[in-house]
């Protein structure tokens, strides 16, 4: 049993019973940053504020959408975008939300490639990381299906068409992650389910591990230098802040972090009120109908590159290529074979990867909602088959890299 | 300056990405039409000046169009109620009250003289196979059938309200509300749904709706589909240029051109903003004080940031 | 305070124990566990209503020639389309097999999904011919592919005979016919 005295303050009381002074210092003011670190190191702190956007403009869509197919696309267009107050406003923070906060992992993702913030002990970070993407896009998928506007609809038709594995004819499968025949009222009320509970649970505890995973290897800096935390830690405590190499999570990296969300928030909040058409497809606002197909079915951006991959192939290998697109990035730090955990413009032929890779997948994006025809079917075709490459040829050319 | 430089790359790649899956695709995907302003160059304009008293002759004898048309302004009723009317023609003829307001007078002159050719579907009508149109060409009343016209078309116009009285409301329903129901408006093909004190009261309503619709459904191959979101899934353009012309879309659409005068095309376009876009005023002056704030924000962000990093640097 | 007794009297006395009845605890657990994930698996499946709303009549008497209507089984639409006299005569030998006759007439009668990824065809009626929107595949009169991506011709539902109609998802001897034939799934 502690020993308990009798309390001088609300904050001593506190103190005495959930050590909170320890708490901030661990979690705080002794959690070390590395100072060498530029803008890019804040999309972490980005993510969990759209994320707390995307939580509470979602908290407030619940009090009154409908899961129902004869009520959902109304509950949305008419409940809550005219009857609502501020109703529309909640919902085109979500939608905008949805669709930025895949900018932000995009950019988050490729920092850390660029950067090598998977190597040397940070692979739990990266593997981890991966995970909450594909939370993260599971949560956009079934949160699309809701509205049940024309697009929910086929989207979901199309997705839960790829678990039949082409020739395998999984049918059955099919129907059973559907609970019907086809996308219906079963359907939509299981996707409502994992949109509201059980992929935002499993998402909060992913960003859990993200962070802890973060603790023992500490955050990565711009050139990849091993700083020894606890001398430099040392050093900023006895005085000598400007000499240290490392930083104060908060205030000193809060404050960092906190600026770019500042101009961050300039630029989602024009996009929420100015030019939300972009994360609003305007076909979504046809209600669904079974019985009639959008002229041109595509997801949402940031599923393009994934889609184009499928799309250009016969149906097994697209299936195939597509499975190999989706699981392929968790292996990254097991396929970088080079020792060296340095910036990539440092690192030989993987500099030229990267920025292969980037623009890949920006083709990919294109193509992927253009329609499969011409010149736009060959560049998809092309693109898919560098992404399969430059994945293949990872392992070998960073095999060969020279230490640095 | 590097990071200036790294935002620079992020923002190029992200606006590239940006312009490729949007204006890029959306360029390719959809055909895009200019607007002609309403200006129906394909019909001839009224070359004769017209005379509303013996236009009004006309519209009430020899042009015979109270055969089928009320026109409640000067209290002529309907020979028939909505629904009927679609039971016999397919669709309610509208009333002509404001007629001279909504429609364009090119296109009414047009329309009196030859119906399937005004309303661009004589791909539906071929009278030389015997398949006519509902409205009966008018053929004359033995003068100068330009004259007549002319003078039909001054009274309708004469009988109107102004334009700046005609509101949106009645724009839409009277030129696209009999084909087209608008639910977030309470508006159904026979009129304003309105509320009901008895459920059996309300269901025959629904039971008159559902019969309209099967009319109107058999006449024009599909059901129209209701307005409501149209200003979200089709936009403003879109929604302009197919009223000026369905046919610019798809070619042997059954739906007519309605020939609305470029001023009634504003005011059904309000209307759907209306319904499918309510809060865009709001959204407007939300967003101004959004944003003042917002950047007012940003700047705190900055001052705190440059006063905790005094001493690291 | 029973229970922590028992337990440091195991403790003290047998640890090989404490570590088998901790394994057997965790076996015990986990089949609870696996038993548990049937149920959850169970309530996932289709509901009873959902399987016996499986079946659709379609009177074919109804029909008008070279004119496409869509019926709705299961939620998916279906093609039926009457052929015409001179549809027939110019079909080969390739294409026979998949007409569906009925009394005096003949039938296309197919699932109305393209078997790429599930978008609905449009029937040219110049061209006698399906054309898919969403990837650019095409089937002719009989629902063979003529041009990819469709992996396979246009799927036709289980359907039986019975007078002149055609009951879609009861298996009968035509239909099981064209499938062991390898002309449907």
């Amino acid at each position: 049993m502690a020993n308990f005295t009798k309390a001088t303050s609300i904050y001593d009381w506190l103190n005495q019973r959930l050590a909170i002074e320890k708490v901030e210092k661990v979690l705080g003011s002794e959690y070390w940053i590395p100072k060498n670190i530029n803008f890019l190191w804040a999309m972490g702190m980005i993510l969990v504020v759209t994320f707390v956007l995307l939580l509470v403009s979602g908290i407030f869509l619940l009090m009154y959408y409908q899961p129902n197919v004869d009520t959902a696309f109304d509950s949305v267009n008419f409940t809550i975008m005219r009857e609502v107050g501020y109703g529309w406003l909640w919902r085109h923070v979500h939608g905008v939300a949805a669709s930025v906060v895949f900018l932000i992992i995009y950019i988050h993702m490729f920092t850390g490639i660029y950067y090598g913030s998977y190597k040397k002990g940070r692979e739990m970070i990266w593997i981890s990381g991966m995970l909450l993407f594909v939370a993260f896009s599971a949560e956009a998928f079934s949160g699309y299906m809701l509205p049940w506007g024309q697009m929910s609809y086929w989207a979901g038709m199309v997705i839960t068409n790829l678990f039949a594995g082409g020739s395998l004819h999984a049918d059955g499968l099919v129907e059973w992650i559907r609970g019907d025949y086809v996308p219906a009222q079963a359907f939509l009320t299981r996707f409502f389910m994992l949109h509201v509970l059980l992929v935002p649970l499993a998402i909060i505890g992913l960003i859990g591990l993200h962070f802890g995973a973060l603790r023992i290897p500490h955050v990565n800096n711009l050139d990849g230098e091993e700083i020894d935390f606890e001398a430099e830690s040392k050093k900023y405590l006895a005085g000598d802040k400007a000499g240290s190499k490392v930083i104060r999570f908060s205030n000193d990296f809060m404050s960092k972090d906190m600026m770019v969300v500042g101009f961050y928030l300039v630029f989602f909040f024009y996009l929420v009120f100015y030019h939300y058409g972009f994360a609003m497809d305007p076909v979504n606002f046809d209600p669904a109908d079974g019985l009639k197909t959008p002229a041109h079915i595509y997801p949402e951006w940031y599923f393009l590159w994934s889609y184009e991959i499928l799309r250009p192939f016969s149906t097994d290998i697209g299936l195939m290529a597509f499975a190999f697109s989706q699981v392929i990035f968790v292996a990254l730090p097991f396929l970088d074979r080079s020792p060296n955990a340095v910036p990539a413009s440092r690192r030989g032929l993987f500099k030229y990867w990267f920025w292969a890779m980037l623009i890949d997948m920006i083709a990919l994006t294109a193509m992927g909602k253009l329609p499969p025809e011409g010149a736009f079917s060959t560049i998809g075709f092309v693109a898919a088959v560098v992404f399969i490459g430059l994945w293949i040829a990872l392992p070998i050319i960073t095999y060969f890299e020279k230490k640095v | 300056m590097k990071e200036l430089f790294i935002l620079g790359v992020v923002t190029v790649f992200t606006l590239v990405t940006y312009y490729l899956v949007e204006p890029f695709a959306h360029h390719t995907l959809h055909k895009h039409v200019e607007s002609e302003a309403f200006a129906y160059n394909d019909l001839s304009a009224i070359t004769k000046v017209g005379d509303a008293a013996r236009g009004e002759e006309l519209v009430m004898g020899a042009g015979a169009c109270t055969g089928c048309h009320s026109i409640n302004a000067v209290g002529i009723s309907a020979p028939m109620d909505a629904v009927s009317s679609a039971a016999a023609y397919g669709v309610n003829p509208p009333d002509l009250s404001n007629a001279g307001v909504v429609y364009d007078e090119k296109f009414l002159n047009a329309l009196i003289k030859n119906p399937a050719h005004a309303l661009a579907v004589e791909h539906k009508f071929d009278a030389n196979i015997g398949e006519m149109h509902p409205m009966i060409p008018f053929y004359g009343a033995g003068g100068d059938i330009d004259q007549e016209v002319a003078d039909m078309v001054t009274y309708l116009q004469s009988i109107s309200v102004s334009s700046e009285d005609l509101t949106p409301a009645m724009a839409f329903e009277n030129a696209c509300g009999r084909c087209h129901g608008l639910k977030y408006n309470q508006w159904t093909q026979i009129g304003n749904k309105g509320s009901f004190k008895h459920k059996r009261d309300e269901l025959s309503f629904d039971i008159q709706v559902l019969d309209y619709k099967d009319s109107l459904k058999a006449y024009m191959g599909k059901l129209p589909p209701d307005l409501s979101m149209y200003i979200r899934s089709r936009g403003e353009h879109y929604i302009s240029t197919f009223v000026e012309n369905p046919q610019n879309y798809f070619e042997g659409t059954s739906m007519p051109r309605v020939g609305v005068s470029a001023d009634t095309a504003e005011k059904v376009i309000e209307y759907l903003k209306d319904a499918g876009d309510t809060k865009r005023d709001e959204r407007e002056e939300t967003g101004k004080y959004v944003m003042i704030y917002i950047i007012i924000f940003a700047i705190f962000s900055v001052l705190w940031k440059k006063q905790v990093w005094r001493d690291l640097h | 305070m029973f229970a922590n007794i028992l337990i440091s009297e195991i403790n003290m006395n047998d640890n090989s124990r404490r570590g088998f009845m901790g394994k057997a605890f965790g076996g015990v657990a986990a089949v609870g566990a696996v038993a548990s994930l049937f149920a959850m698996k169970r309530s996932w499946d289709p509901l009873p209503s959902v399987k016996a709303a499986g079946f659709t009549t379609l009177d074919m008497l109804g029909y008008k020639e070279n004119e496409l209507v869509t019926e709705k089984w299961r939620g998916k639409p279906i093609f039926v389309l009457k052929y015409t006299e001179e549809m027939l005569e110019a079909m080969d030998e390739a294409q026979k097999p998949r007409v569906i006759t009925v009394g005096e007439a003949s039938y296309l009668v197919t699932l109305g999904l393209c078997t790429h990824l599930g978008c609905i065809p449009s029937y040219e009626k110049e061209d006698k011919s399906f054309a898919c929107a969403c990837h650019g595949g095409t089937y002719d009169i009989v629902g063979n592919v003529t041009k990819s991506p469709p992996p396979r011709a246009l799927d036709i539902p289980p359907f039986t005979i019975k007078g002149n109609t055609l009951v879609l998802g009861e298996v009968g001897p035509e239909w099981l016919k064209m499938k062991e034939n390898g002309l449907t799934l």
